[in-house]
């Protein structure tokens, strides 16, 4: 049994942006780590290389589509423990909408073959579309389970998980194989150990294009049927805090208390 | 292709809070495109859910009403979105982009190589197109997208639309089969835990959130006293789930829920650039800190500089004396 990461090369967290007069964004990073994986894969990566440690997966391979220097997130899955990274890079996905990234990340897990789960992180902090992990399940045809907080159980072809929705924890079984994204309550993450470091550093990550792939559908901005067009800085929050004084606690929750009835927000 | 359809999540014969956003947004959609609005209804024993649909202003309702839809399955609910889709043509469809609505909208998308923007937080009909506004990069940017041809899939965020309202409307739904049987659907239900305190964060209109300064899980005491006057929900930082003070669940921030209520107070909060991710787009933020360099000042309209233990059982207190 494969269990395959898909993850991202994402802005770092404390990253500040730039939109100039065409639109486009780009972003600098004032601790000087402009890219980082996506926050929310690193819980992803974890739990792959579990299912390596506790439930008999061959293999834990990281997945990304993305630019060469994408090659920088998956040496840090390499370091975490995964035991192999593709990267997925061509300039013909380039623009693709979610359906089409989807298109190119389940022919991926195609080629790499015998694969039983593809485990994603619950979204990306860069686009925060959340919906690939959903998508590759439909190009792959395999059941999507969402939100995964827990994997309780693998037997005889099946999974167990725990699913964290929005009104109360679901507890589902599925056959294998499966798409899971997951959510943090799942694991703690690893950090890197000294020798995985090494490894990755001296690791060589190969490189597919469209032509090592049997793409089913067209990709790239051409085909995308979403024009993720205009993007701005929102305007920024009004005015600065007030501070509110006062002799004693009393005075000041008083006062607090008149203006947040004043703003009608209670 | 014609008609807007908006799918209404429901649990238990009630419509959720953020389907009945999706319908007051959908009903404005379809006005402004002048065609009807479709109302969506899936699940088991759900007719009063598709009168309760009439009553909240759609025009039609079409409906599925089988043992099989008890329990939202993609595997069920998916080809059956799919089908009637495929079969209708609609211009739009939308719901509630809660955990289960972007599912659904993406999934179904996927299935019919259609184009769907999620998250939206407010829409602007242009000609036969909804151009979408949605939060990129953590909410530092904004992004004004749309769907290019066929049927336009699109998600909203809770809470940024107000909720349709009752019009005393009533209609006739019409009923479909179930297209996926039973046995065909391979994934299967063995257990469901609802969440044992009752207001979500997505939905609440007021949160009261504690951080690292509340000290151990004992420390978020007067957060919930608080919380509960003011008919709240609880919600935590990064740092107070990492230290197992608080469950996953309360999390606002980064690797946690996003949230966008009329009053946000922090409490021991220093304002992360992680937990700002989640609660920036808050009406008004009240800070309350020790520490007045804190970060949170900065983003707060209100801040009250002192000991959380000592400003929030005054400020609990102040409340009940206000609104009794």
């Amino acid at each position: 049994m494969k269990v395959v990461v898909c993850t991202k090369q994402t802005p770092s967290t404390t990253a500040v942006f730039t939109v100039d007069a065409n639109g486009h964004v780009s972003w600098d990073d004032p601790g000087g780590k402009p890219n980082i994986v996506n926050p929310w894969d690193e819980y992803a990566i974890e739990e792959a290389i579990r299912l390596k440690e506790n439930h008999g997966a061959t293999d834990a391979i990281a997945l990304t589509v993305g630019s060469e220097e994408s090659k920088d997130a998956l040496k840090t899955c390499l370091a975490m423990g995964c035991t192999e990274a593709i990267l997925v890079s061509d300039s013909a996905f380039d623009g693709s909408d979610t359906v089409g990234t989807a298109r190119v990340l389940a022919a991926a897990i195609n080629k790499i073959g015998d694969v039983q789960i593809a485990v994603f992180g619950n979204r990306a902090i860069d686009g925060d579309t959340g919906l690939t992990p959903v998508q590759v399940a439909r190009k792959l045809g395999w059941t999507p389970l969402t939100y995964v907080s827990a994997i309780k159980e693998i037997s005889n072809g099946q999974i167990t998980v725990e699913r964290l929705l929005d009104d109360g924890k679901e507890t589902v079984t599925a056959p294998l194989p499966v798409v899971i994204s997951v959510v943090k309550e799942i694991n703690e993450p690893r950090y890197p150990s000294f020798m995985g470091i090494r490894k990755a550093n001296r690791a060589t990550i190969p490189v597919w294009t469209a032509a090592d792939l049997e793409v089913d559908g067209a990709t790239g901005a051409e085909a995308a049927k979403v024009n993720w067009g205009h993007v701005y800085a929102p305007p920024p929050r009004e005015g600065s805090v007030e501070i509110i004084e006062g002799e004693t606690i009393e005075e000041k929750v008083r006062k607090l208390v008149d203006k947040l009835f004043e703003e009608k927000v209670i | 292709m014609s008609g807007v359809w908006v799918w209404i999540e429901n649990r238990d014969g009630e419509i959720i809070t953020i389907s009945r956003e999706a319908i007051g947004a959908a009903r404005k959609v379809a006005d402004e495109l002048g065609q009807p609005l479709t109302g969506l209804v899936f699940g088991h024993n759900v007719s009063a859910v598709a009168d309760a649909a009439f009553d909240l202003g759609v025009d039609a309702v079409l409906g599925c009403d089988d043992e099989s839809l008890a329990n939202f399955r993609i595997e069920a609910y998916g080809p059956l979105l799919s089908s009637l889709v495929q079969e209708r043509s609609p211009a739009v469809v939308m719901a509630g982009a809660s955990t289960r609505g972007r599912d659904l909208t993406g999934w179904v998308a996927a299935d019919l190589d259609a184009g769907v923007v999620p998250d939206g937080i407010a829409l602007e009909v242009d000609g036969d197109t909804i151009k979408v506004t949605r939060p990129v990069y953590a909410g530092k940017l904004l992004s004004t997208v749309y769907v290019t041809e066929g049927t336009q899939f699109i998600s909203l965020r809770s809470r940024a639309f107000p909720q349709a309202e009752s019009t005393g409307k009533t209609g006739q739904a019409e009923w479909v089969s179930p297209v996926v049987s039973e046995d065909a659907i391979p994934t299967k239900v063995v257990g469901f835990a609802p969440k044992e305190e009752g207001i979500s964060l997505t939905d609440a209109s007021i949160i009261v959130s504690g951080g690292r300064g509340v000290g151990g899980p004992e420390g978020f005491a007067p957060i919930r006293e608080l919380a509960e006057v003011l008919g709240a929900a609880v919600g935590a930082s990064r740092a107070a789930v990492d230290a197992g003070w608080i469950p996953y669940e309360h999390q606002v921030g980064q690797t946690g829920k996003t949230v966008s209520p009329d009053l946000y107070i922090a409490c021991g909060i220093s304002g992360a650039i992680q937990h700002q991710a989640g609660m920036r787009t808050s009406k008004v933020i009240v800070a309350i800190n020790k520490d007045p360099e804190a970060p949170i000042f900065k983003l707060a309209q209100y801040g009250i500089v002192g000991d959380l233990f000592e400003v929030v059982p005054a400020l609990t207190e102040e409340f009940r004396k206000r609104l009794s």
